[in-house]
């Protein structure tokens, strides 16, 4: 039986979501899997909700993930998890920040979205991301460090990661990017 | 977006790529000489990477049409030619996309057309598969990166071997998804000799040459309609024979997602239609279920055909489908999808949206508040900047097309006669001004209109992705060109020396002035609100 497994990557505008998920699509080719990987340019970079969906394995088809069937929801923004959490299902690994960034227009955070995630996710990791950020010494890598952090969650080599990150970060940040994702990769989160 | 990959990694190695990048790949192995094309998403990044491949010319081109008109003429003159844009993009170069069809090639043109169902970023989700059967053209539509390579270089083979300019078809989730691709060695160059040779008949479409030519088209398109049936670009997947489904581009991938069980007819080419293949397909299963997007473009040339199947029936005409739909909409049918689904977790917290908007800083954000505060009716066009009819500023009353605005609003004024007058204004970014909003100013000033035509220049095309254009002073590879001169421009309309106006994006009370004076004076005036880019700015500040 064709296995695949399902990432769904999400957060904000300017998070880093983009490059991210190119980094891992690019590791996961290079441990030798099929992989796709879909979201919508445009519009979304204006500050809006991006996604970007992985989907790996020995034959992938469709490059969408459908609802429920994330194996791993990775968030950047708190209330971003809880508006793709109908992609997660009840098994399903989240891992997320606790990044709170209000949209344009809204002056106050909704209430509860921390406790709502911890009320409906069984496989929660949730991130420091104040703390994690002061670890790296610079925030501009917390994408890079967070898929550290993923990388101990799904079965890639560590040359893999090695080569994609070089290839998909600017050019004279491998080093500090590299760093960083060590340091995702060593961090010991709340619940685990 | 920039290029992801360079040309010299691309030997031998595999590559994760979009379809918009595995295009532009396709079209170096294929050998192309030329590539046009106007920014448009989502085919933007096609052109973007092309330029980074070495000996090939490549060229924004003011507008579609233009790209288009290029396009034939170095195709008819021996170079293999690439010609890019969007599906709203061929409502504009439709007039040269006809009659090339009549005209035909030399060297192949392979126009590549990128619909947006579900409008990601567009103002309408148009099915421009009827566009190739409409202008008697053949048209190919890949389902993931590795085909859309393959199939630029099919397209270009087909191009010169029947004579036609050749669509390549993708759909937003083919040109921005990504997955492997595995290259190959550059073709030679070029299988034409490269050289214009006059041929009055061909290239002159007087009505006398071209009744000739319509004559070889519908040849030509009987010719393809046998030879598609052997096209190994078609391709019919036997496997449960209950349930047989046609399908093609990103459907495909669905399809086979939902029923891998099924036995499926993948469709390569959308015209002309392979009837024999079609036919032996449906012999072979119980009941045969057509899976498209947007219009059912196959299912009625099928059931044309006098062979019984369903579709839209079932499936959505509108927006995009996905897995969950396809597996919705065939379960109605009585088809049940194997796979047991997970739930996906539910919440009902109530968050707030998080839309796009005007970016913080951007240089347009002032003068929508102007026009806000002064209650003007706004007519609108295509870029950032329509963002202006969201809240903060809800400060948009229309938007067609590109440089529609600048037309409406003569309406507009015209059925409203001087009761209204003053109390309306175009507005148009740079780079939607020079596609075709130039047009429009010519024709308020030929039939002696007053409109007040307000241009937001932040100096590049920023909703598809910084692209240089006429206004900003630069080429496709950076290179320095000419920046038309607003002022020249409105004077050689006849706009006199003080309706013509240039003020800073960043200073209101400047605009504001500059609107009511403008306005004021009851004649034709330009208004150019001026101010860089934040995206820019930040980008070449890190440069």
């Amino acid at each position: 039986m064709n296995s695949v497994l399902n990432i769904l990557m999400v957060g904000v505008g300017g998070q880093g979501i983009m490059m991210a998920s190119d980094i891992l699509a690019l590791a996961l080719m290079y441990s030798g899997y099929d992989v796709k990987k879909s979201e919508i340019h445009g519009m979304s970079q204006r500050g809006g909700s991006v996604f970007s969906h992985i989907r790996y394995g020995e034959k992938v088809y469709s490059p969408v993930i459908s609802e429920g069937e994330a194996d791993i929801l990775f968030s950047t923004e708190e209330m971003e998890t809880v508006r793709w959490l109908n992609y997660a299902g009840s098994e399903s690994c989240i891992i997320s920040t606790k990044t709170k960034i209000n949209p344009a227009e809204v002056k106050e955070y909704p209430q509860g979205v921390e406790d709502e995630l911890k009320k409906k996710c069984k496989n929660l990791v949730l991130v420091d991301h104040e703390a994690l950020s002061r670890e790296i010494g610079n925030i501009k890598f917390l994408n890079v460090a967070l898929l550290g952090l993923l990388s101990t969650h799904i079965d890639v080599p560590v040359d893999s990661w090695e080569k994609a990150i070089e290839e998909r970060v600017p050019a004279g940040s491998y080093e500090a990017n590299w760093k960083a994702f060590i340091t995702g990769k060593e961090y010991k989160t709340e619940e685990s | 977006m920039g290029c992801t990959y360079k040309y010299k990694e691309v030997i031998l190695n595999r590559l994760l790529l979009s379809g918009n990048e595995a295009i532009a790949l396709g079209a170096f192995e294929a050998g192309v000489m030329v590539g046009t094309g106007y920014p448009g998403t989502p085919s933007t990044e096609i052109l973007e990477n092309l330029t980074t491949y070495p000996g090939l010319y490549t060229e924004w081109s003011v507008n579609e049409k233009v790209a288009f008109e290029v396009g034939i003429g170095s195709a008819i003159s021996g170079a293999r030619t690439l010609v890019t844009m969007k599906h709203v993009g061929l409502n504009v170069a439709a007039d040269p996309l006809f009659t090339s069809s009549y005209v035909g090639v030399k060297a192949g043109l392979v126009i590549v057309n990128a619909d947006d169902p579900e409008m990601h970023s567009s103002q309408n989700e148009q099915d421009n598969r009827n566009y190739a059967y409409a202008a008697k053209v053949p048209m190919l539509e890949p389902s993931d990166s590795q085909e859309a390579k393959e199939y630029t270089k099919k397209a270009f083979e087909i191009s010169e071997s029947y004579d036609t300019p050749v669509i390549l078809r993708t759909t937003t989730r083919v040109s921005h998804s990504k997955s492997i691709v595995i290259p190959q060695a550059l073709q030679a160059r070029n299988k034409a000799a490269i050289g214009f040779e006059r041929n009055l008949e061909k290239y002159v479409m007087i009505p006398a040459f071209a009744r000739l030519r319509h004559i070889e088209v519908e040849k030509r398109m009987q010719r393809l309609k046998e030879d598609v049936n052997r096209f190994d670009i078609n391709r019919i997947e036997i496997n449960d024979t209950k349930l047989g489904i046609i399908t093609a581009g990103i459907c495909y991938t669905y399809v086979k997602e939902v029923f891998p069980k099924a036995s499926v007819l993948k469709l390569g080419i959308v015209n002309p239609l392979p009837a024999d293949l079609i036919r032996e397909f449906c012999t072979k299963v119980d009941s045969v279920y057509v899976v498209e997007e947007l219009d059912p473009y196959f299912e009625i040339r099928i059931k044309a055909m006098g062979i019984q199947i369903e579709g839209k029936k079932y499936i959505p005409i509108t927006g995009e489908l996905n897995p969950d739909i396809i597996r919705k909409s065939l379960r109605i049918a009585g088809y049940k999808s194997k796979k047991t689904l997970k739930e996906g977790l539910k919440t009902s917290l109530k968050l707030p949206p998080r839309p796009p908007l005007l970016c913080p800083g951007c240089p347009h954000r002032a003068v929508f508040t102007v026009f806000k505060k002064l209650g003007l009716t706004v007519t609108g066009d295509i870029g950032c900047y329509t963002l202006g009819v969201l809240p903060p500023f809800n400060a948009m009353d229309t938007c067609i097309e590109m440089g529609g605005g600048i037309g409406v609003a003569q309406g507009i004024e015209i059925a409203q006669g001087e009761k209204r007058h003053g109390k309306t204004v175009a507005v148009i970014g740079d780079s939607t001004f020079a596609h075709s909003g130039i047009t429009g100013l010519l024709n308020a000033a030929y039939n002696k209109r007053s409109s007040l035509i307000v241009v937001l220049d932040n100096g590049t095309t920023a909703m598809t992705g910084m692209q240089p254009n006429p206004l900003s002073g630069e080429r496709i590879n950076g290179e320095e060109t000419i920046k038309l001169d607003y002022k020249k421009l409105a004077h050689a309309v006849g706009i006199g020396e003080d309706n013509v106006r240039i003020v800073d994006a960043y200073k209101p009370e400047d605009i504001e002035e500059a609107i009511d004076s403008l306005l004021k004076s009851k004649a034709l005036s330009l208004l150019v609100v001026k101010g860089l880019c934040v995206i820019l700015k930040r980008r070449r500040k890190r440069a």
